[in-house]
């Protein structure tokens, strides 16, 4: 399933951060003295939060914990194994 | 608990005209070393784990496993979605399309379904973070062997990225093995 290119892009910014932000979890796990690796954690999950409240205002609950209109806005598609990530590819 | 996030952890692809791969791909979502046997078998080690950092190692890579889990799906699923019976057919796939159409099912790449005599969970921590770290490895080795049989760029690519998360996993559960060892060595002495 297409969708519109801008929310593509920051559907997938919001998924790298995430990313980075599972791994550095990961790396904390064993090294919880590590302060540089702490600082990079703290401040991928500012600007994840930040862009994930961007992302929903503008097109679609990513959780359940939202305020949401009539009707139930957590059922819309796509659901994330149905979108088309690449060009040229599904 | 867990949170359901409508998002993936990597944007699976797939070129989509190798279907034959798809069934490689079962390995990984129901075989020995597949994603579902290794989230079940550390989020099941966790409970009697003596360290603060290796609940942590195992609850957080197992909820990870569970994101792989639905990668491998998807890539599935974008596979096989728009095929026909008969392509599937050519594709291998003629028994799986019989008991299971277009859904995906636990299963292995030959059709044998999961079963939890592929994990173990036997409270010394040091066999069961020995045998995490083996079976990363076996998923590595799985995951390069998918990679030798396929020319779709997406699959390729969305495999490189979960062949390089088992390394990584490999990694923390040699730190957590480590220090586990420490441990164990301070209570005696």
């Amino acid at each position: 399933m297409k969708i519109d290119k801008e929310r593509l892009e920051m559907l997938k910014e919001i998924m790298a951060l995430d990313f980075s932000g599972v791994e550095l979890n990961l790396y904390l796990d064993t090294h919880p003295m590590d302060q540089r690796a702490l600082a990079i954690h703290n401040d991928y999950t500012i600007r994840s939060k930040k862009l994930k409240e961007e992302y929903e205002k503008k097109y679609a609950p990513l959780t359940h914990e939202i305020v949401s209109k009539c009707p139930w806005e957590w059922i819309q598609e796509p659901w994330p194994w149905e979108i088309d990530y690449e060009m040229g590819g599904r | 608990m867990w949170i359901y996030e409508k998002k993936l952890q990597f944007p699976a692809w797939v070129e989509g005209c190798d279907i034959r791969i798809a069934k490689g791909l079962f390995a990984q979502y129901g075989g020995p070393d597949s994603e579902l046997s290794a989230g079940i078998r550390y989020l099941s080690q966790r409970y009697t784990m003596p360290l603060n950092e290796v609940k942590a190692v195992l609850t957080d890579i197992g909820t990870e496993e569970m994101a792989h889990w639905e990668i491998i799906a998807t890539l599935i699923h974008k596979i096989i979605d728009r095929a026909d019976p008969e392509e599937l057919k050519k594709a291998g796939l003629d028994a799986h399309y019989i008991q299971h159409g277009r859904d995906v099912y636990p299963h292995d790449a030959a059709g044998v379904p999961w079963t939890a005599a592929y994990i173990q969970a036997i409270e010394d921590p040091i066999t069961n973070l020995t045998e995490d770290m083996g079976a990363e490895q076996k998923a590595r080795t799985t995951y390069e062997h998918l990679i030798n049989l396929t020319d779709d760029r997406g699959v390729i690519e969305t495999l490189s990225f979960l062949r390089e998360r088992e390394v990584v996993h490999f990694q923390r559960f040699g730190e957590s093995l480590r220090m586990v060892q420490e441990w164990m060595n301070k209570k005696k002495f």
